[in-house]
């Protein structure tokens, strides 16, 4: 199963969108650097995020989060906030890491 | 600048500079870049006012805490700029709607304006730099 990994904003990029239209049913997409933006709850593409929640695991890098002024209560209902010792979980856990930079 | 922008005694003459903010905090170097750039200019007493859209409104967000990211948290220094006379900072409003963000989520007091004011505001400064 596939991790996907996503590091730019998607207000900026594409990535995100490219990344949840090509993550299969089962497989994990994790928000770190300006990806976790597109975790937060009132932005515009909130409801591709709560969507997809139930096929897709959703987690978003709590260290990247909190340095953008953002907290658990800020984040989309499902969403999972990992710490780095999740994200290295959530690396092994899975069969291959997909990085849309 | 050219020779002109200077006085007989060497002081510049104040222009109107205007700073455009379009990018997130600690993903890239731009906002860090564009805040020490911000500083220096301001030494110069230049007629300075700042702009934040799109990513960049991420920039004076609440609560920015980077003990877990080992990165240092610039955000207070928005919060400084008063005291070197740098008080006229803009927000987009399309920018702040489009992430559901209020000026309750921001540090410091800030003008919301629209696109078309932001657009009045470039054509109005003399230099503009972009960030």
């Amino acid at each position: 199963m596939l991790l996907h990994t996503v590091n730019k904003s998607p207000f900026e990029r594409n990535s995100f969108a490219q990344c949840m239209g090509h993550a299969k049913k089962g497989s994990s997409v994790l928000l770190i650097e300006d990806g976790v933006f597109a975790a937060l709850k009132g932005a515009a593409n909130e409801s591709v995020v709560s969507n997809a929640i139930g096929d897709i695991g959703v987690y978003v890098l709590g260290p990247d989060l909190n340095a953008r002024g953002m907290t658990d209560e800020d984040v989309i209902d499902g969403v999972k906030i990992v710490d780095y010792t999740g994200f290295v979980e959530l690396a092994a856990e899975h069969d291959v890491v997909q990085s849309w930079l | 600048m050219s020779e002109e922008d200077y006085e007989e005694d060497g002081e510049m003459n104040g222009k109107k500079f205007l700073y455009v903010n379009r990018r997130g905090p600690y993903g890239t170097v731009y906002a860090l870049e564009s805040l020490e750039v911000v500083l220096i200019g301001a030494a110069f007493e230049q007629d300075v006012s700042l702009a934040f859209m799109d990513d960049g409104v991420y920039q004076l967000k609440k609560g920015q805490n980077t003990d877990g990211m080992g990165m240092k948290n610039f955000s207070p220094t928005y919060r400084a700029l008063e005291m070197y006379d740098v008080e006229k900072l803009f927000v987009s409003k399309e920018s702040m709607d489009e992430r559901g963000l209020t000026t309750e989520d921001l540090i410091v007091d800030v003008e919301v304006i629209d696109n078309a004011a932001m657009a009045d505001l470039m054509e109005d400064a003399e230099v503009v730099l972009s960030f």
